[in-house]
């Protein structure tokens, strides 16, 4: 299953460390990073790879988004499905 | 996948408040009828039971994967009045506790099905049960009820057009500690369709499966936003708008209607594309025609706009998913549009116009609260009009009002959550009895000659 993953927030040091190695530590593959500065807020989207992860797709969810916390920024994850389906036929 | 993109459809989801508004179950009874009520009851609550067991848990599971908001899931079922005839019981009252205790069990948000279809005629089910409805509605809490009451094909019923105006006013009286609540959940419909997932009016109709699952798609919000970045442009770009925004809504839809089907492992019925507002600020088809550049809605130029709307909304959806049904459209209730709520309030909208808007878009006459005081024959004679605007057009209409009891024009009803606030609107004061007091039918309008 692939998810994607998105990171906004104020930009600072070690939120693509902080990410990366929770995902890591999650067993989740990283396919694809874009990461820009939108408006002034740090802008991050990951497409991943959960067939891997071992734990359930809502902890998953939680643990990254008690993550965001911690960093300053919100973490949001999602299944590929619903951008492809809607922005593509 | 680009930024843009991906950035885009979490702003709708986010900002615009799109959302799934409901996956709504349709599940058949006909395999519960028996003779003896008791027996036919148990049945039907355990039918709905294990058909819907895993609805909730599974809709809440698709909405936190994708990130997009569900917000209710519902049940629906074959018409009461078909099931509950077979028993010699006089009252089916029972039968809509049994359908309430269901979908507390189930943990859904409402049931529909408490309904009879006597458009052309009543059976001795179709009687009991729109005897039964007021004290239905008023010792249940999710369960829903409506009637059809005139048909394209069969004309309009009007002794059940002169007997409804009565039940309305009894459901009113009998809920009148909950604002006349009931109401709120009693639909009377001309040309009812048969796989609507949205409340109070959904039922399984007699010619569907045994069990299937259907999306009702919303976002109002989106459609504002997006329409205002094409400001002063032609209706042509408008139109064009409107169209890719309800497509990508739509696609939402099918997407997780798909997902909970195959999951649930029920067939996948349609998606209903209709834009439902909600009171919450920013999800409103008011603001979406007055972004159309209407001071307000209700002024002249509302019903063209609508017009444009529904159809776009239709045009736009119909490639996005494989099965469109239900009632499809823009829905104009009152109470639940803080756009409508608003120019109700400033007297720039009134029911004669809600009445015409009703002739261009789903459904009709939608969560308005009257003055307590109007006769049982008005409004009997307001679901007449609004049947004769769906039979001599071929689509579906519908009456959901609310006597507000002890309340006069101007005077507010609340009734909170999805359902809002309603300002008491004003009815025409002349008399309707007479032309009430006829019964009988209306026959079915002749098919050509379309003036």
């Amino acid at each position: 299953m692939k998810a994607i993953l998105t990171v906004i927030g104020k930009d600072n040091v070690g939120i693509i460390a902080g990410v990366s190695g929770k995902l890591a530590e999650l067993h989740v593959n990283i396919l694809d990073v874009s990461q820009t500065i939108m408006n002034g807020y740090f802008t991050m989207m990951m497409i991943l790879d959960l067939t891997e992860a071992e734990s359930s797709f809502g902890d998953m969810k939680k643990s990254l988004a008690d993550k965001g916390t911690e960093l300053g920024v919100q973490i949001k994850i999602q299944r590929e499905e619903i951008f492809t389906s809607m922005h593509s036929l | 996948m680009e930024t843009k993109q991906i950035l885009e459809t979490i702003r709708m989801i986010e900002e615009e408040k799109l959302d799934i508004r409901t996956i709504t179950m349709g599940i058949s009874l006909l395999d519960c009828i028996d003779g003896d009520g008791a027996k036919a009851r148990a049945k039907i609550y355990d039918k709905i039971t294990r058909q819907a067991e895993k609805l909730v848990e599974t809709g809440e599971a698709i909405s936190d994967e994708f990130g997009i908001p569900i917000i209710h899931k519902r049940i629906s079922v074959t018409p009461i009045s078909l099931v509950a005839g077979a028993t010699q019981d006089e009252n089916y009252t029972a039968f809509a506790q049994t359908l309430d205790k269901a979908a507390k069990t189930t943990g859904v948000n409402f049931v529909g099905g408490f309904s009879a279809l006597v458009q052309k005629g009543y059976t001795s089910g179709d009687r009991k049960l729109i005897r039964s409805i007021p004290e239905a509605l008023a010792t249940t809490d999710f369960v829903c009820s409506s009637v059809n009451v005139g048909s394209t094909r069969s004309g309009i019923n009007m002794d059940a057009v002169k007997q409804m105006g009565g039940i309305v006013k009894e459901t009113a009286e009998r809920t009148k500690d909950q604002q006349g609540l009931g109401c709120a959940k009693l639909v009377i419909f001309a040309n009812a369709v048969e796989d609507n997932p949205f409340m109070a009016g959904a039922f399984h109709g007699v010619g569907e499966e045994d069990c299937v699952l259907n999306v009702g798609v919303s976002g109002p919000g989106v459609v504002k936003r997006a329409l205002e970045k094409v400001k002063g442009q032609p209706f042509d770009v408008v139109s064009e708008t409107i169209k890719k925004i309800a497509f990508k809504i739509t696609r939402m839809g099918q997407l997780v209607g798909h997902e909970a089907s195959t999951r649930l492992g029920v067939p996948f019925g349609i998606v209903d594309l209709s834009l439902a507002p909600t009171p919450a600020v920013g999800d409103s088809v008011a603001h979406i025609l007055e972004e159309m550049g209407l001071e307000s809605v209700g002024t002249h130029g509302t019903t063209a706009a609508l017009a444009l709307l529904n159809d776009a909304v239709k045009k736009g959806g119909v490639m996005a998913c494989s099965h469109v049904g239900g009632l499809s459209g823009a829905f104009i209730p009152v109470s639940e549009d803080a756009g409508m709520i608003h120019a109700v309030e400033r007297g720039a909208l009134n029911l004669e116009k809600l009445e015409a808007m009703t002739a261009v878009c789903s459904v009709g006459l939608d969560m308005i609260a009257i003055p307590g005081d109007t006769p049982a024959e008005t409004i009997s004679a307001m679901i007449a009009d609004e049947a004769a605007i769906g039979v001599i057009n071929n689509k579906t209409t519908a009456v959901r009002v609310i006597p507000a009891l002890g309340k006069s024009v101007g005077d507010t009803v609340e009734f909170g959550g999805l359902l809002g606030y309603a300002p008491v609107m004003d009815v025409n004061r002349n008399s309707s009895a007479d032309f009430i007091a006829r019964g009988g039918r209306i026959p079915a309008p002749i098919h050509s000659f379309k003036n």
